[in-house]
């Protein structure tokens, strides 16, 4: 048992989860005694707060995210060519720190997936409270509540670390790398993301209810609210450290150990768009830990940045919490996108049989998009009382990034043209997100323009269009990827047909929900609402019919996955006769990814020229051409 | 031949544009329109739905014709697509062009925020002041004196410039029949512009999530003619000028009229009841406590108390800070009194 205790895992990590919240009794106690405060012993508040810090913290270094670096601080031999903790032979080492990018990979996607099918629930109860006007099933304060944790949920724990997971099982094989940079730093990146999660999801049982003041958190209304508050504003510190960490990690592996022959403009463009979004990551996240920071430090120690009542000169500043929280959330929004372009890009290109159109335009309108992102974010405070002027350059900005997404749309449009299309989940996941993030491109276009973004803005046409961009756009690209590299992931295939019910179902009901939603937005219904005027009735009703079968349809793709992960076809090597290296290696891959360093002799997408190759396994002197698509020689470990 | 699917494409394409444009602009999408602000920003919205459809058709044309004619056939197993790697000429075309119309865009959305947030002179000041989760409007008057009313009243084609502060946390003033909102934030004024144009009854919504009781923080914008405009006010001054003297000027009314007019006053736009539940008036609000069952035998002067001053005694279970403290000041002596009494008379 003692030795269970000492080495790293679960039940190590149960205690130092005891010795956590021992720690925050025992500082709070002596800091508020040293203060003389009144009842320094037993302040409930103080004592979560500090825990809430302290507990995901110790039971990292409980579960062994930290051993080894701790060996080697203290100058204790450490074991550097040491494997045991990498690769995974049965599901329990899915449960245990691993260095290993595909197992990471794999851990991130099943995570967040998790945390998709929580945060989806917490939508239906909502839909359920409004099918009818007047309240229901659940209290305006419950209701607050719902709506914040479905949507920090769902952006901070599914789709930035899913694009996360997808790209950290991709992202080494397509550049011939046999894991990522930092594969320690990778591991703790993920096991930040699980303990945020719990976090946000915790809240609910904190007194008071959970954090109910949207995923936005303005001050000074979250500044004031009860406890539950603060397990988003700590939550969001680890999920966003979780994010940076493995943002960093991604730019050092793409620059530094691309395989010979990889330069830059022979990248897919999944590589690229990761690369890009690791930009956004690593310049904007800072800015939203900074921003929960302030809160926390006025909500438990009374710094009063935000309050403009009290104070010297009665100079806290309202606004400056929304300019520093939306310079990291505009950003977020192509964090949240750029890497479903990248996965929309491999998928039309190889299920079109063509080489994508205009590779560089598609790179350049990436970078386009990171820079221009940041220029952009006031445009969330049309109507916040900001100075009117920064009003005018923010809307110009913001209808010129349209402009580089516009290229990537209609380079997609012109490589199906002419292609040999092959129309399976994948393809039809990619050409449904063409369709719905078109219509959220353009209500974001209309959105730009102030006066009209004035009568809607916090209206359900605002909820529309983030659900467009958001579901019609990210989770589409996502569903998307899981489809498309599932053999890889699994080695085996997933159900087609039931894959395709899934996409017709989602694609239906999606629209049905969401639609609907931009007319009762221009009529004047307000977002974040419990309760809403008569007139609304009809529309509310459809929409959470849809909703529910939306949900529904979830449970397709939920039952595929699980079934077919299972008992699937075992799998080819390269089931899509795709060009990008991780096709040209066994699935699911081996151990340490190539078992010969390949060397890369083409760009990645030359469909339709006889004998063309992305990457060959042998030294570029005894280079052959190779027929396209065809497997190349890889011995697996198998 | 290659000419042929292009032609067949723009045809089908423009048809389409066709329908969608009409179907959109068929829709009804913009609530009551009652102010000089609404014209401009209606327009603006069909111009913005008349340029997006055709480019929306056009994705979705060249989708679908894409899937119709160039879909795998069997036997096609293992046959690729022509290499055509880009097409410069094609490319500088659709960089330019949406750049082009989207500037455009972006100086008529400007010519129109001009044109809705002009100045006048001889505006109507309002002030608006937001709290959790009330909404009081101030009629500054000659001589200093302000009229109060937790309802608004404005003039018809009168100029009016909205003061807005908050005394807690951000809300927003919308009034959606105006098109225009602002947010009201703690420490600062904002300010918007509106010309009412038409006589009625709109709702005044927050649209900025402000708490517990965010969605029943509403109120009811009265456009009425300068004339009984100017009759409300002087009524509303009138009490006050009075000095003194339970009820004023106004008539005394019967216990029974009280009873009816507190009861219309709990059951009203922005009353009681859209926090409270009480099982007599038919209200359902969950925001604050069940007045059927807190309020059982309660005195006269107590239930006056909690009105006025809701954070006297706080209901176990519920916080202090979220009924507002402004009904002392936003109700009229006679509407608190018949509040009083029709409470007192269900709860007994």
């Amino acid at each position: 048992m003692l030795a269970k205790l000492r080495a790293p895992g679960w039940y190590r990590a149960g205690l130092f989860t005891l010795a956590a919240i021992a720690f925050a009794y025992v500082l709070v106690g002596i800091v508020r005694s040293a203060m003389h405060f009144p009842n320094a012993w037993d302040d409930g508040d103080a004592i979560t707060i500090v825990s809430l810090i302290a507990v995901p913290l110790f039971v990292l270094v409980g579960i062994g995210c930290f051993d080894y670096w701790f060996y080697w601080v203290s100058g204790r031999p450490t074991r550097p060519e040491d494997h045991s903790a990498h690769g995974a032979q049965s599901w329990k080492d899915y449960f245990r720190v691993n260095t290993d990018h595909k197992v990471i990979g794999i851990q991130y996607v099943c995570t967040s997936f998790f945390f998709l099918f929580v945060g989806g629930l917490l939508a239906m109860l909502m839909r359920a409270e409004l099918a009818q006007p007047g309240m229901q099933f659940v209290s305006s304060e419950q209701f607050n509540g719902l709506f914040s944790v479905h949507a920090a949920l769902l952006i901070f724990l599914f789709v930035i670390p899913v694009f996360a997971g997808l790209a950290n099982f991709v992202i080494p094989l397509m550049i011939g790398a046999p894991d990522m940079a930092f594969p320690r730093l990778n591991a703790l990146s993920f096991w930040m993301l699980p303990l945020a999660g719990l976090l946000m999801v915790g809240s609910f049982l904190a007194p008071g209810g959970s954090f109910a003041t949207g995923w936005t958190a303005y001050a000074p209304l979250s500044t004031t609210m009860p406890l539950g508050q603060l397990f988003f504003t700590i939550g969001v510190q680890f999920a966003g450290a979780s994010s940076i960490a493995t943002a960093l990690n991604f730019l050092v592996t793409i620059i530094t150990m691309r395989a010979p022959g990889m330069s830059f403009f022979r990248m897919p463009l999944l590589v690229w768009a990761n690369f890009s979004t690791s930009l956004l990551v690593v310049i904007a996240t800072p800015f939203i830990a900074a921003s929960q920071f302030f809160v926390l430090l006025d909500r438990a120690l009374g710094f009063q940045f935000f309050n403009a009542f009290v104070g010297a000169g009665k100079d806290g500043s309202v606004l400056m919490y929304q300019h520093v929280f939306w310079f990291y959330s505009h950003p977020a929004v192509y964090i949240m996108m750029l890497p479903g372009f990248g996965i929309i890009s491999e998928i039309i290109s190889v299920k079109s049989r063509k080489p994508i159109f205009g590779y560089r335009m598609m790179a350049f309108s990436l970078i386009a998009i990171v820079i221009l992102g940041f220029t952009v974010w006031a445009h969330h405070m049309f109507v916040s009382g900001m100075q009117s002027w920064i009003r005018i350059p923010m809307m110009i900005t913001t209808a010129i990034i349209a402009v580089p997404t516009g290229i990537k749309i209609f380079s997609w449009l012109a490589t199906l043209w002419r292609g040999v299309l092959h129309l399976d989940t994948p393809m039809l996941f990619a050409l449904g997100f063409l369709t719905t993030f078109t219509c959220g491109g353009i209500s974001g276009v209309m959105l730009a323009m102030i006066p009209f973004d004035i009568h809607v803005s916090d209206t359900y046409f605002i909820v529309a269009h983030i659900h467009y961009v958001l579901f019609g756009g990210s989770l589409f690209t996502i569903f998307a990827g899981v489809y498309y590299w599932f053999p890889k992931m699994t080695g085996r295939m997933y159900d087609e047909r039931l894959g395709k019910l899934h996409f017709w179902a989602t694609f239906v009901f999606f629209n049905l929900t969401f639609a609907p939603m931009h007319v009762i937005g221009v009529q004047g219904m307000p977002r974040r609402v419990a309760d809403y005027a008569q007139q609304f009735a009809g529309m509310n009703l459809a929409i959470s019919i849809a909703s529910f079968l939306l949900g529904l349809s979830m449970l397709v793709f939920l039952y595929n996955m699980v079934v077919s992960w299972r008992l699937g076809p075992r799998a080819a090597a390269n089931p899509w006769r795709a060009l990008t290296l991780e096709w040209q290696v066994s699935s699911p891959p081996p151990i340490f990814n190539f078992d010969a360093v390949p060397t890369v002799v083409g760009g990645p997408y030359e469909y339709g020229i006889p004998g063309a190759v992305h990457g060959i396994f042998q030294s570029p002197a005894e280079a052959k051409p190779m027929p396209a698509g065809s497997v190349a020689t890889s011995p697996t470990t198998e | 031949m290659r000419r042929h699917p292009i032609i067949q494409m723009v045809a089908i394409g423009a048809i389409a544009s066709a329908i969608g444009i009409a179907l959109a602009l068929w829709i009804n999408w913009f609530p009551a329109d009652a102010a000089k602000q609404d014209h401009p920003i209606d327009t603006l919205y069909d111009v913005l739905l008349i340029v997006s459809i055709p480019i929306f058709v056009l994705v979705l044309t060249v989708i679908l014709y894409s899937v119709w004619t160039f879909r795998m056939r069997p036997g096609q197993e293992n046959e690729d697509g022509p290499p055509i790697h880009g097409n410069t000429r094609l490319e500088v075309f659709w960089t330019a062009i949406p750049a082009i119309l989207l500037v455009s865009l972006c100086s008529y959305a400007y010519a129109v925020l001009n044109d809705i947030e002009k100045k006048h002179d001889h505006e109507l000041v309002v002030k608006v002041h937001a709290i959790q989760f009330a909404w009081t409007f101030e009629y500054p008057q000659a001589g200093g004196r302000s009229v109060v009313s937790p309802q608004l009243y404005l003039p018809k084609d009168k100029p009016v410039r909205f003061d807005i502060d908050s005394a807690d946390v951000i809300h927003d003033f919308w009034v959606p029949a105006f098109r225009v909102k602002i947010d009201a934030v703690p420490g600062i004024t904002t300010r918007l512009r509106v010309t009412p144009t038409k006589l009625g009854a709109f709702p005044v919504v927050c649209a900025e999530l402000c708490g517990l009781g965010h969605a029943v923080m509403r109120s009811t914008a009265h456009v009425m003619t300068p004339a009984a405009f100017g009759r409300w006010l002087a009524q509303k001054q009138a009490p006050a000028a009075g000095g003194g003297g339970a009820g004023g000027g106004a008539r005394q009314l019967t216990q029974q009229q009280l009873v009816a007019l507190g009861r219309a006053t709990f059951t009203g736009d922005g009353g009681c009841g859209a926090c409270h539940t009480l099982a007599e008036a038919g209200t359902t609000g969950t925001t604050g406590p069940d007045l059927g069952r807190v309020l059982r035998g309660q005195s006269e002067n107590a239930i006056r108390t909690d009105i006025v001053d809701p954070n006297a005694r706080i209901t176990p279970g519920y916080s202090a800070n979220i009924m507002p403290p402004t009904f002392g000041q936003t109700l009229s002596a006679q509407q608190l009194d018949g509040l009083v009494a029709y409470l007192a008379t269900v709860s007994k």
